[in-house]
């Protein structure tokens, strides 16, 4: 489904992803994990269009070339990313908002807009599947919700697109343990044989409630571990110093 | 120097021409008097004037103006707000148009044409009249003090709630032409009016030199909107003169779509205790277009509250203007004065200037000002655009978003939502910087 080959990334001439490699196929879930600052969320901002980045390298979504597109085309192809830090934007009601982007997705696809009486079958649907309070998506655009509220408001928008792929970046900081509970048992609910999920984590935590296919270790811009969900365990325990340690250690020492 | 002031003199005196032939009756009023006094001395403002800084005007001044064509307008409804029940009193080209207008009233009411007015109520009309314009200090109110022909003496009798809101609208369509539009809103005791007042073209590029007074006599409410909408090469001077007695509540919304160089002069007096003042403005520019927006709340009384709010969106090259200013008397103790303009640059050729200012004489109030002007937030078309919102359209959600804290306080509810439908509408085509 998913496939990275040889992913450069860079700001202002600063190189973050350095060649990064990565397959997702449909109905996995993989798991991204790495120290702060090791480009995970640049992964995630480049896979989803963000401006800033000059990029080289491959990224194809079911073998249709992403970096061609601008961020709302992949969006229509099915890219969904839920952001660390979900931006307020005040005066944009989530309804009216989510009403556009569905409706937008839909004319991507060569499809008429959906009926209103549908839309809000679904609004209603979805905010049960993240027990989102109501009055949250009556309001603009995560304007004054606290932490969880936001991460659950992205989950919310999630199902309401069903994407193919699904990034989660760390969504599981800032939730307490029964948001937790229900932000997974979204992602689960919504997984599928012909979808995928990758989740950006810094904990085992997540992982012990959406269990991963995968799990991969992201350092200094390119992933220098991948393995099976042992390999978060192992990671909690140890932590990341064994595997970056041999990690060309003249950069190590910039970085700290 | 000699040699320039002459040249300034007969500049005016070009300009002034353009109108001499239609007054007649100088004599009739006071204020009229004191206007044409004003009009020999004072000269055209300039930018060296703190009140017009931002604000060139020989884009009005230097221009010839025709004689007034005749126009028809067939169909009213165009200018109408729909679904919405109002008196109406419709002016085209400066003319009262007696077929297009409704002004059957019922008992205290009374809506007439100021022409009319003067001649059969001359004594009412004469103890207000000019009695708050600036005709004195100000060319352009002179001017209209002077040359007005035509507009709208309004009269709400004590305790009269009107059932439904008064409607003026001006319509103009001639090559270059000035007009003159004058109105006085006496609003009595107790009593309570929505006014809308609305500016369009229907071609052309006029000069619509504005002047009206409103006087908010004691526990009265006045609602009032201004809606500008007029051709990118209109020119527009609008001064409105509100006296707020004690226990009244005036709030004016000033919604500016379009018009090529637009400058209101908002001056409300607040001579009474208990009173509230709402001072809303929307303003939309774009190509070259000049909006300058100046208000003046003067807190003369104790206990009294005030609230400001102008949002403006600047495309292409235009330019906004907002310069408001609060007076708090020393008298004006336990006064709440809130003030705030706020402006969305859409391209880096598009400017705002604000300048909002208080000065405070009484020491036991509570005043706040602020100002921002900022460009669309990008990370939010970002957001929006992942979830599949097309650029266009995230842009347009962002500018109206903007937008419509204004238009959520106002009251008239259909209004409000036509309003909505064509901020919308303009805003579909807005791309990427
Ligand atoms: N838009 C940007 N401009 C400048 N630096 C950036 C930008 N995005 C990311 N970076 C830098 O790239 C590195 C990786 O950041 P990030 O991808 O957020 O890491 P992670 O999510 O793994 O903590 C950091 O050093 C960060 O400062
Ligand atoms: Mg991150």
């Amino acid at each position: 489904m998913l496939r990275i080959k040889n992913l450069h990334a860079s700001v202002d001439g600063n190189e973050i992803l350095k060649g990064l490699n990565l397959e997702v196929k449909a109905g996995e879930v993989h798991a991204i994990m790495g120290p702060n600052g090791s480009g995970k969320s640049t992964l995630a901002s480049v896979i989803a269009g963000k401006p800033d980045y000059e990029v080289s390298g491959d990224v194809t979504l079911n073998g249709k070339d992403l970096l061609d597109l601008a961020p709302e085309e992949r969006a229509g192809e099915g890219v969904f990313l839920a952001f660390q830090y979900p931006v307020e934007i005040p005066g944009v009601s989530n309804v009216n908002f989510l009403k556009t982007a569905v409706n937008d997705i839909r004319a991507y696809k060569g499809l008429p807009p959906m009926a209103a009486k549908d839309f809000l079958k679904m609004l209603k649907e979805k905010q049960a599947l993240v027990e989102l309070d109501k009055k949250l998506t009556s309001r603009s655009v995560n304007e004054g919700f606290s932490g969880g509220e936001k991460k659950r408001n992205e989950i919310f928008q999630m199902a309401m697109l069903n994407p193919k792929l699904a990034i989660l970046d760390e969504t599981d900081s800032g939730l307490d343990i029964d948001a937790l509970r229900i932000v997974a048992n979204g992602v689960n609910k919504l997984k599928s044989a012909d979808n995928a999920t990758i989740i950006i984590t810094h904990y085992q935590r997540l992982l012990d409630y959406i269990v991963p296919d995968y799990v991969h270790v992201l350092y200094d811009g390119k992933i220098i571990k991948s393995g099976t969900k042992e390999l978060a365990l192992e990671l909690e325990e140890k932590g990341y110093d064994w595997l970056t340690k041999g990690v060309e250690s003249s950069e190590l020492k910039v970085k700290s | 120097m000699v040699e320039a002031m002459e040249n300034i003199a007969s500049k005016k005196a070009q300009f002034l021409s353009n109108f001499l032939a239609k007054d007649t009756d100088v004599n009739s009023s006071l204020a009229k008097q004191e206007a044409l006094k004003a009009l020999e001395n004072l000269e055209f403002p300039t930018t060296r004037d703190e009140y017009w800084k931002y604000t060139r005007v020989g884009k009005i001044t230097s221009a010839k103006y025709s004689q007034i064509p005749s126009f028809k307008v067939s169909d009213i409804s165009n200018y109408c707000i729909e679904g919405l029940e109002t008196y109406r009193v419709v002016f085209v080209n400066g003319f009262f148009s007696e077929e297009l207008s409704d002004i059957s009233t019922n008992q205290g009411v009374s809506i007439l044409p100021i022409a009319k007015a003067r001649k059969e109520n001359t004594d009412e009309i004469e103890q207000y009249f000019g009695k708050l314009s600036k005709h004195k200090t100000q060319f352009f109110s002179a001017l209209n003090t002077v040359f007005n022909t035509n507009g709208v003496f309004v009269k709400i009798a004590k305790n009269s709630i009107l059932e439904k809101p008064i409607h003026i609208i001006n319509i103009t369509n001639a090559e270059s032409a000035a007009f003159n539009p004058r109105n006085l809103f006496v609003v009595e005791e107790n009593a309570e009016v929505q006014i809308i007042n609305s500016y369009e073209t229907s071609s052309g590029s006029s000069f619509t030199n504005a002047t009206t007074e409103i006087y908010v006599k004691e526990g009265a409410k006045v609602d009032s909107y201004i809606l500008q909408n007029e051709s990118d090469t209109s020119k527009q001077i609008n001064e409105i003169d509100v006296l707020q007695e004690s226990n009244t509540t005036y709030s004016a919304t000033t919604i500016t779509l379009n018009g090529g160089l637009v400058r209101n002069n908002h001056n409300i007096e607040v001579r009474g205790q208990g009173s509230e003042t709402n001072l809303f403005g929307l303003y939309l520019t774009s190509g070259n277009q000049h909006i300058d927006n100046h208000t003046i709340v003067d807190h003369i009384e104790p206990n009294c509250e005030s609230n400001e709010v102008y949002i403006g969106v600047m495309d292409d090259k235009s330019t906004a203007v907002f310069n408001g200013k609060v007076f708090v008397r020393s008298e004006a103790q336990k006064t709440n004065a809130y003030q705030q303009n706020k402006n969305m640059l859409l391209t880096d050729d598009a400017s705002a200037y604000s300048k909002p200012e208080l000065e405070i004489y009484a020491d036991d109030v509570k005043c706040s000002h602020g100002s921002t002007t900022g460009q669309v937030d990008e990370e939010a078309i970002f957001y929006l655009r992942t979830r599949g919102v097309s650029e266009a359209n995230a842009r347009k959600m962002m500018i109206c978003a903007f937008a419509h804290e204004i238009l959520d306080n106002i009251k008239i509810e259909v209004l409000r939502e036509m309003l909505e439908i064509q901020i919308d509408e303009r805003f579909v085509l807005v791309e990427s910087l």
